[in-house]
């Protein structure tokens, strides 16, 4: 191990990194040789998940210290490299991405079977793939790295999409894979490429505030960059490349859960949070004025897409709007550029994660215990399925942000960043979508819980979801209630973050 | 000839050129289909390690051309036979002599008639491209030139598919129309230097008028080789109708004749109607990226798909080339290297499907995934290599060339951008259609050993290329230079002698 001595801490080179990114593509492959045992393959499945999730829980404790740790795989081009790279930033997600593995690999088990889906070793080895890519982008120390893990995500979540090889799927693959290479070919490439001539290299600093660029770089080319890399990495979901993720959502329920709550949009928007404070940097943000703009841009996606998730029936596409907006709380809390502001945007990454987890799960339990999609056919469901809507009440909390569940951390970091930066209209953006998400996220779980049965349907025989979904689902909405009460685990890397 | 190193001892680059014709006179008295095989894919896996030690041996710090060779050939018109070779060419020699062995292997059960017959012409291919990538006297390039000509014409002609005969005569016009044309430039040149000598022709005082039209003509016969929008009619069509080994000998080795041909000739004898002529070659190769992209999109024959997707990559070396700047010329040669292992290997794949389905067509092919898994997992990496996927090989040769494009010109570079984008969408419509579309096909055979050998030495390239490409850069570094110098020098020689009075 070789230690150099920096300005936030010690630069450790370990392969640690490494292994810890083999474990799932090793998973995979296992997963894929499998096929004909599925006790085995789940089983494969299972046991990378808590492999690669205490792997990343050794790591906390010095990165919470201010180590960093590096390993650089290979040299591509003389400035180019694929490095990897854990500091407290990437933990945030490593962290929900490996942890959250591990219940949706049960969960996944559950509802496969439960609905005897075809082709289920395609799907698990795929989801395996997907959550390499998360990791990888989580650990890239580079653009390069970054790109080619983002890449890796979206060419390898494409069968999950299509997984059900209907006209339906096919079309929501086809949207899917264009909207996100056209976006990652069309604007990142080019963006990478401008960079590499402009500063010979695509590295990250090691903290928020200098970012890549030289002092003289030019404000409109920089500028220019900067709306390509907030549209450029689509998955996270601003809009108007958003459509790509309501269009997702033919997908399986675990697929929609883990990867369209958790793994390729949060990989969307922690790139571009990435690209934003460590890329272009804070200093350079506030001297180019692009935070408080990029602010209200993506509070008119945060309005915009809850109005049309108050619209729609569909309790998976309701969540899909959902997710859009959440997003942006991401995004808007980082172009703050205030301390809580960027605060109250990286934590969403975990609050966000945790609590919209456990709102896809409980769709998929409902599916699986009641075929039914709609909310208005959901009316009396709570009487039959106390546990899945009792965590889909709280989960719903936790989106609206009522203490004392996650969401409620989030909000209240945003909204003192908001009155730090002096940009009062976002005050109004937030308070806007707290009412909206009300609006949406309420009649679910009140119709569930005090709707009426629909005449003449009877639900006798229904009951809960498969053990392996309840109590995964459960477990998720016990940390969205637990990490709204004691949030300082993922404060702590937060706060090494903004130093 | 302070331009050439002698090589003292074992003459490596002549025993490479004429091993495999050698071969191709043994072959003529070898009974037995399979003898005739064996014995083709030994002398042609001679010849690749053979070819190592070029690598081994070669000196990148040096601009000059290695392990030379020089005799008197025909003395009264200062003919000679000159070979020797330099960075740029190094690698297209390497490459060819690495795609020749898989070709033969890769047609083992698809040529069923007319064994020996094939096997010569492949033979006498390599000698002949060998011979083109390290000739440095005209006459012997030329004739060398031409001598390509023949065997590829009676592959096509012979062993290729329903309209062969149109696809071939369709190749071999338009390929001989550029030849009269370049032939008319080698002799304008020897008029006004005395020599057929290529490195004495390099950085002499031509005007400017003689330049633009030498230029146009080497223009003309590279652009058709390469080919560039609008010269590529015969392209699909040879494509479409050759044997597999002829697609991959085509795709991977002769196209980039074309594109060593503006490296080898253009820059360096004509420099100055290369920077006046340059710009307008950069929006060609812009049309071609986009023709060829938007044309690979339409079609539903894997083949065709695949030749209007040569067209664009090449765009992408001339784009390279012609912005006349360090990065974007590594990035062009490296692309040729890459363009040619990737599409050759995709071109194996599509062949190795149309032996068992005798079909090209992507709707006969649609969902065979779960039936062809090994196949279709070689075809998925190829064709991500062929979109430019990071940490490929393609995705290093396109990056450096857009690297080297937005550091000229950011609008011609952003031109270019629209080309990646339909790259990505054209095989991902392939790859859609082939691994989920459609019911399967139950009667397929996955691949055999010998398949599986015939690709994996490419997939090693792939991602070898993709992660690791220094070994390749390296010997590139000094010769790019030495072509931008030469440029250079001729610029401000022209610029002096304008500000005379």
């Amino acid at each position: 191990m070789e230690i150099v001595n920096a300005v936030t801490g010690d630069i450790v080179t370990s392969s640690k990194l490494v292994w810890a990114l083999m474990v799932p593509l090793i998973g995979a492959i296992l997963v894929s040789m499998s096929g004909k045992k599925p006790n085995l393959r789940e089983s494969f499945s299972v046991v990378s998940a808590v492999i690669l999730c205490s792997m990343v829980l050794t790591m906390v404790k010095p990165v919470v210290g201010g180590t960093i740790y590096t390993y650089q795989l290979f040299k591509i081009l003389p400035g180019i490299t694929v490095t990897l790279r854990a500091d407290a930033f990437s933990m945030i997600f490593a962290l929900v991405a490996s942890s959250l593995w591990i219940a949706a690999a049960f969960y996944s088990m559950g509802y496969m079977r439960g609905l005897n889906e075809h082709a289920q070793t395609r799907f698990n080895t795929c989801f395996a793939i997907a959550i390499f890519g998360a990791i990888g982008v989580a650990f890239s120390d580079n653009l390069f790295t970054m790109y080619l893990f983002y890449e890796v995500v979206s060419v390898c979540t494409y069968p999950l999409v299509a997984h059900h090889q209907d006209e339906e799927a096919y079309e929501g693959a086809k949207k899917y894979i264009v909207y996100l290479t056209t976006t990652a070919k069309g604007l990142l490439l080019p963006s990478m490429a401008i960079i590499y001539v402009m500063t010979g290299n695509l590295d990250f600093p090691t903290n928020i505030n200098v970012g890549m660029f030289p002092a003289d770089a030019n404000a409109a080319i920089v500028t220019m960059l900067f709306i390509f890399c907030l549209f450029g990495f689509a998955k996270n979901g601003v809009m108007p490349f958003h459509h790509w993720l309501p269009g997702a959502m033919v997908a399986p329920t675990p697929v929609s859960a883990l990867l369209h709550a958790v793994a390729v949009v949060k990989v969307g928007v922690f790139c571009t949070t990435r690209m934003m404070l460590y890329g272009f940097g804070t200093d350079l943000m506030s001297a180019l004025n692009l935070g408080i703009p990029t602010a209200y841009f993506v509070g008119f996606t945060i309005v915009m897409a809850s109005v049309i998730a108050m619209t729609k029936d569909n309790l998976k596409a309701r969540l899909a709007y959902s997710t859009v907006s959440q997003l942006s709380y991401i995004i808007l809390g980082v172009c703050l550029l205030t301390p809580h502001g960027i605060a109250g945007g990286l934590i969403h990454i975990a609050n966000h994660a945790f609590s919209k987890i456990t709102l896809f799960f409980c769709a998929g339990a409902i599916y699986v215990a009641t075929h039914k999609k709609n909310i208005s056919e959901m009316g009396g469901l709570a009487k039959t399925m106390p546990f899945t809507f009792g965590a889909f009440a709280v989960a719903s909390l936790s989106m609206i942000g009522a203490p004392p569940v996650a969401g409620f951390v989030t909000k209240w970091e945003l909204l003192v960043g908001t009155i730090e930066s002096g940009s009062f209209g976002i005050i109004l953006v937030l308070l806007a979508s707290t009412v909206l998400n009300v609006c949406y996220f309420g009649p679910v779980a009140y119709k569930a819980f005090f709707g009426q049965r629909p005449a003449g349907e009877k639900f006798e025989g229904i009951k809960e979801a498969p053990l392996s979904m309840v109590i995964p689902l459960c477990t998720a909405s016990l940390i969205s209630v637990i990490i709204g009460i004691y949030p300082n685990f993922f404060m702590n890397f937060v706060k090494a973050v903004i130093g | 000839m302070d331009f050439l190193i002698m090589n003292e001892g074992f003459p490596l680059l002549s025993t490479l050129v004429f091993l495999p014709l050698a071969g191709a006179f043994i072959l003529l008295f070898l009974p037995g289909e399979n003898t005739q095989r064996i014995w083709t894919t030994l002398v042609t896996i001679v010849t690749a390690v053979l070819s190592f030690p070029l690598y081994s041996g070669f000196d990148s710090t040096t601009a000059k051309y290695q392990f030379g060779e020089h005799m008197s050939w025909i003395p009264s018109l200062n003919i000679n036979y000159t070979l020797g070779i330099d960075g740029i060419s190094l690698l297209l020699v390497l490459l060819t002599t690495f795609i020749m062995p898989l070709c033969v292997v890769g047609s083992w059960t698809y040529i069923q008639k007319r064994v020996k017959e094939f096997m010569i012409c492949l033979l006498i291919m390599e000698t002949a491209m060998l011979g083109v990538f390290m000739a440095l006297d005209f006459v012997l390039f030329y004739v060398l030139w031409e001598a390509m000509l023949i065997p590829m014409y009676l592959l096509i002609g012979v062993w290729g598919g329903p309209r062969k005969i149109y696809a071939s005569i369709k190749f071999f016009l338009y390929t001989l129309a550029g030849s009269v044309m370049l032939l008319v430039a080698i002799i304008a040149l020897y008029l006004h230097t005395g020599t057929f000598s290529i490195p004495t022709m390099m950085g002499q005082d031509y005007s400017t008028t003689m330049q633009i039209w030498v230029f146009l003509a080497f223009f003309l016969a590279f652009a058709i080789k390469v080919p560039m929008f609008p010269f590529h009619t015969w392209l699909p069509a040879a494509h479409v109708e050759a044997p597999t080994a002829g697609s991959v000998i085509l795709a991977s080795i002769l196209l980039k004749m074309g594109t060593y041909g503006f490296l080898r000739f253009c820059l360096p004898i004509t420099p100055l109607a290369t920077l006046s002529l340059g710009p307008y070659i950069l929006w060609m190769s812009i049309a071609a990226i986009l023709y060829g992209g938007f044309t690979a999109l339409a079609q539903s024959d894997m083949k065709k798909l695949i030749a209007y997707s040569s067209v664009g990559h090449m765009g992408f070396v001339t784009l390279g080339i012609f912005f006349l700047n360090q990065q974007g010329l590594e990035g062009a040669i490296l692309q040729m290297i890459n363009h040619g292992v990737t599409t050759g290997a995709l071109f194996l794949c599509v062949g190795m499907m149309y032996e068992r389905t005798h079909s090209r067509e992507i709707a006969d092919h649609s969902g065979i995934a779960q039936n062809v898994p090994i196949f279709v997992s070689f075809l998925t990496v190829f064709s991500l290599s062929s979109l430019a996927f990071p940490a490929t090989n393609s995705f290093v040769g396109e990056f450096l060339v857009l690297a080297g494009a937005f550091s000229e010109n950011k609008i011609i570079a952003g031109a270019a951008i629209p080309g990646a984008i339909l790259a990505a969408a054209y095989m991902m419509r392939l790859l859609q259609h082939v691994l989920f579309r459609g019911p399967g096909r139950p009667d397929l055979a996955d691949l055999n050993i010998r398949e599986i050998a015939t690709l994996a030495p490419l997939l090693f390239f792939v991602f070898w290329i993709g992660l690791a490409p220094e070994p390749f850069l390296s010997v590139l570094h000094t010769s790019v230079g030495y072509l931008l110098q030469q440029v250079d020098v001729a610029q401000s020689a022209h610029m002096a002698a304008m500000m005379l009075p």
